[in-house]
């Protein structure tokens, strides 16, 4: 077949120079199932291979199989790619695959593209037996046109029969091919990461996707006038690359976890796949519990039996699981929950980023409960976070919660590899013989910690309860003791307090702006920093990992800074909307506690759009503080 | 020779564990209650069989029944309202080494934990539990139960309740993986004892439906029960729960029951013609148990562990 299937021949030119550019932005979009997301998984693992910095972030509909060539149906997947670190998802694409003329529009609203955005569109739908197809795809050719998107229509399918029956199955490699060819990825370790993804198939499978990942490949170097090259910067340090909940699920055979207990849930339940492939062979196993309920009973079961436990969820299962969390923290039953975010209330927008939980977290139970919340704002810190959480729950005698989100989950970053150490694989607790005469609430009366007995333990024997008891746990109505030992259950927080340095400020200690934050913001907002103070501002950021005891020393920082804005992905009033004032205003969730915590009148920025923050939103705010024109 | 060897014959028990042992707080109890009567006689069954009391976790939801642990001197677990079942089931999933019992009531198992005790019965780990029945609310003072009969009055139906009753033998014979099913009554100890027994004896999840009265708010059950003798027969197998025969001749009525057939045992569980069945409706001894594949890789050593990380590692190295 000859080029002239072509609506619009790509430009070539044999003498095409690769541009060399410090990073870029690419889009995959596509319909549901047409595997835009392998493409970007395994262009940014080749990227990452190479020793590119990489950042990715998946577009998930939220339905498996929705109508075809749908706005609302798009599925696809953002890599950033970079000669230095990535820490975000950034600002506008650079360049765009797009399998079909509607998609694009699903990334418009969310303003994915600029001026000059490079697209490579499938123009199969050009010449498409419907008159309906191809007036729409005609006319959408014409917008992306008119909004100054550089299109260049590509044969995909056409290219693709020439070597399969079903180009749908498959499109996608012969995509990652002209793709490795544009940002001159090595082809031997594409064909690697093909034999990799495609490892669990049959021959026959992985020689037809290495063939369309090197039809792509050619036909890219003979037609397309596209090529950049990303210089890579040399580093001697080891790295591994993988998503957040793949992290987390690392962290969990970093932590020596026993009894991993969950119910599926969106965007959780792919840490609990990873396990449930893996964990068997590391002396631990996934329960698939009935319900979110039995998730967590299950895990504080096996907890207090002496193993290792963690149930990994979502809002919703948070939700689910208040009573139970209320009773680990009374009954002081160590355990390790992880909430990995998304867009509530209710069901809310179940593949999307949020960060509204925070609240939900600290003061979900009724009566006081205490526990520690910790925040991760890496994928590396979605990993190390699991291990310390499972520290910190034993030796505490406390439930830890790991916060991560949507943007965290399904996110690929390159980090340092970690280096484990044996300690982090040591049995729960101590379990020499019980001294005969300690109470199994042995409080200490300064610290509020207690060694606890397990079943097997003579000497240790006590029943737990929910209700209020006494150091041997024997129930009790005693008004002093319910006030003396809720005073103990708090003052483990207080104690972990003093185990901790203030957090670190991005910038300069002191000036106009403080940027306060949590979570997966922590690379766009410095990016923006960095940006803000290179023009001179006088803008800082700090970033909090502990949310449950607070890091030490913020009133004091706070208090250097002529002004203290939280930001992050959540709900909060603007300030100046129709009847909101000083008093009713509603602060974003993180603003509310620090605003409690420091009697500093914190300002918050927010919105829920159900997407990672883009550094250019948070340097216009910054500018818009600051007036820097 | 035959005989012991001679240094088994010195092997005597460091400890024999008497009643006492077994013994926590007085309970609280209303006089009249038949938690009483099912206390001593697990107190005794823990004692025929010697349990380490260190190796023992009573298990429980929130009701009346559910105050059992604090009574029990081992290791407990008073847990929430309708959640004993995945508390027992993490307990013993990866500890084949405890012995666990469950006690929870008609509004802790048929009502707010429905949901738990449908699977914990699907997952068929080994525990014993005793399901108290006494069809009313107690602790909350009288409410109605998915388990009182139509008409029951009661503080949320005073005009006497409409539905019909959840029977929870049909439910749990309903239920796949189900591997043991017996029923018995709080003023029998000798039947009582015996079905006890044998439930503990069973590896799974050996499930004991206890009639009960509660001498505060069913009252009227009370009469029922005593002028209704006729209305119980005793199940009899020599294969499934034997009573000497002093304690059969407490029943007036028998009948001969193959507790391996599941449809007979439906039957039975009927109550058709307001009969009650006593003994072992079913058991299947061969049904998958969930805590054998919990249990099934004990053990792992920090190195082991390790080794499997550092391999996931490499595979995302770049």
């Amino acid at each position: 077949m000859s080029n002239d299937t072509m609506t619009t021949p790509a430009v070539k030119s044999q003498n095409t120079k690769a541009k060399i550019i410090g990073e870029h932005i690419l889009e995959i979009v596509s319909d549901s199932g047409e595997g835009a997301q392998k493409c970007g998984q395994s262009f940014a693992s080749i990227s990452a291979k190479m020793g590119n910095g990489v950042w990715t972030v998946e577009i998930i509909p939220a339905e498996i199989q929705p109508p075809a060539r749908t706005r609302e149906g798009a599925s696809g997947i953002r890599v950033r790619v970079g000669s230095k670190k990535i820490t975000n998802m950034g600002n506008e694409a650079d360049l765009l695959v797009a399998f079909n003329e509607q998609v694009p529009y699903s990334r418009i609203v969310q303003n994915a593209y600029r001026e000059g955005t490079v697209m490579l569109l499938e123009s199969k739908w050009a010449t498409h037996s419907s008159e309906e197809v191809k007036e729409k795809y005609a006319s959408a050719v014409e917008d992306f046109k008119r909004q100054g998107i550089d299109v260049r229509e590509i044969p995909m399918e056409v290219e693709c029969l020439k070597l399969v029956k079903n180009p749908r199955k498959g499109k996608n490699m012969w995509v990652l091919g002209m793709l490795s060819h544009v940002y001159q990825r090595d082809l031997s370790r594409a064909e690697e990461q093909v034999r990799y993804v495609f490892k669990k198939k049959k021959d026959e499978v992985i020689e037809a996707n290495l063939g369309l990942l090197r039809a792509g490949y050619q036909w890219a170097s003979d037609h397309l006038d596209l090529i950049y090259e990303i210089p890579v910067l040399p580093t001697e340090e080891k790295l591994v690359v993988m998503n957040g909940n793949e992290a987390i699920g690392m962290g969990v055979l970093a932590a020596g976890i026993e009894v991993v207990s969950m119910y599926p849930i969106t965007p959780a339940t792919s840490a609990s796949h990873y396990l449930a492939d893996v964990l068997d062979r590391a002396g631990g196993v996934v329960h698939q519990a009935e319900d979110e309920i039995a998730a967590i009973g299950f895990a504080i079961g096996a907890s207090y039996a002496g193993k290792t436990a963690i149930t990994i969820t979502s809002g919703p299962g948070i939700a689910l699981k208040t009573e139970f969390i209320g009773l680990a923290a009374m009954a002081e039953v160590p355990l390790v929950i992880v909430d990995v975010q998304r867009g509530g209330p209710s069901t809310g927008l179940p593949t999307k980023v949020e960060q509204g939980d925070l609240l939900a977290v600290l003061y979900g139970q009724p009566g006081d409960s205490p526990k520690v919340v910790l925040a991760a704002s890496t994928i590396e810190e979605c990993f190390q976070f699991i291990v310390l959480a499972r520290k910190l729950a034993e030796t505490f005698r406390i439930p830890v919660f790991v916060l991560t989100d949507a943007n965290l989950a399904t996110g690929q970053q390159p980090f340092p590899r970690p280096k484990a150490e044996k300690d982090w694989f040591s049995p729960p607790i101590d379990q020499s013989p019980w001294k005969e005469g300690v109470k199994p609430f042995d409080w200490n009366m300064e610290t509020g910690l207690s060694r606890r007995p397990i079943p097997g333990q003579a000497g240790g024997i006590y029943t737990l309860t929910g209700l209020a008891h006494d150091e041997n746990g024997i129930v009790s109505y005693n008004p002093d003791n319910n006030q003396k030992t809720s005073e103990l259950r708090s003052k483990k927080l207080a104690t972990i307090k003093k185990t901790l340095n203030p957090p670190v400020i991005h910038g300069e200690e002191s000036g106009d702006l403080l940027i306060v934050s949590w979570g997966s913001t922590l690379g766009a907002i410095e990016e923006a920093v960095d940006q803000a103070i290179a023009l001179d501002a006088k803008v800082s950021t700090l970033h909090l990992r502990f949310l449950s005891p607070m890091e030490p020393g913020l009133k004091e920082i706070f208090k250097r800074f002529k002004k203290v804005l939280a930001i992050e992905i959540n709900y909060s009033d603007d300030a100046k909307a129709p009847y909101v004032d000083e008093e009713n205003r509603r602060y974003s969730q993180l603003a509310w506690i620090l605003r409690a915590q420091t009697l500093v009148d914190i300002d918050s920025f927010s919105n829920v759009k159900g997407q990672p923050l883009q550094p250019k939103i948070i340097l216009a705010k910054i500018k818009e503080e600051l007036n820097i024109k | 020779m035959f005989g012991l060897k001679l240094d088994m014959a010195c092997e005597i028990p460091d400890k024999y564990y008497s009643l006492e042992d077994y013994e926590k707080a007085e309970p609280r109890w209303c006089p009249g209650c038949g938690d009483h009567s099912v206390l001593t006689n697990i107190q005794k069954l823990c004692r025929e069989k010697q349990l380490d009391p260190a190796k023992t976790v009573f298990v429980s939801g929130i009701g009346c029944s559910s105050r059992f642990p604090h009574y029990m001197k081992t290791y407990g677990f008073h847990g929430l309202h309708g959640r004993a079942f995945p508390v027992a089931s993490g307990i013993k999933f990866r500890r084949p080494d405890l012995d666990v019992f469950v006690i929870t009531g008609d509004g802790d198992c048929c009502s707010i934990g429905a949901g738990a005790w449908v699977h914990a019965i699907r997952y068929n780990i080994n525990m014993t539990v005793m399901l108290f029945n006494n069809e009313i609310y107690g602790l909350t003072k009288n409410q109605t139960s998915p388990t009182s009969r139509v008409g029951t009055k009661s503080n949320t139906s005073p005009r006497g309740s409409i539905l019909p009753p959840i029977n929870p033998l049909q439910t749990t014979l309903g239920v796949a993986n189900v591997s043991f099913v017996a029923q018995t009554v709080d003023w029998n100890p000798a039947h009582l004892y015996a079905t006890l027994n044998a439930a503990h004896e069973h590896k799974g999840f050996s499930f004991v439906h206890i009639v009960q009265r509660c001498p505060v708010f069913q009252p009227d059950l009370v009469d029922e029960f005593t002028s209704g003798k006729d209305a119980f027969h005793l199940i009899k197998n020599e294969n499934g729960i034997v009573l000497d025969e002093k304690a059969e001749k407490t029943f007036k009525n028998s009948v001969e029951h193959d507790h391996t057939d599941i449809n007979a045992a439906r039957h039975l569980a009927e109550h058709e013609n307001g009969k009650f069945y006593l003994g072992l409706l079913y058991q299947n001894k061969e049904a998958q148990c969930y805590d054998d594949y919990g249990a099934h890789n004990l053990g792992f050593t920090a190195e082991q562990k390790m080794s499997v990380l550092n391999e996931e590692l490499d595979k995302r190295a770049i």
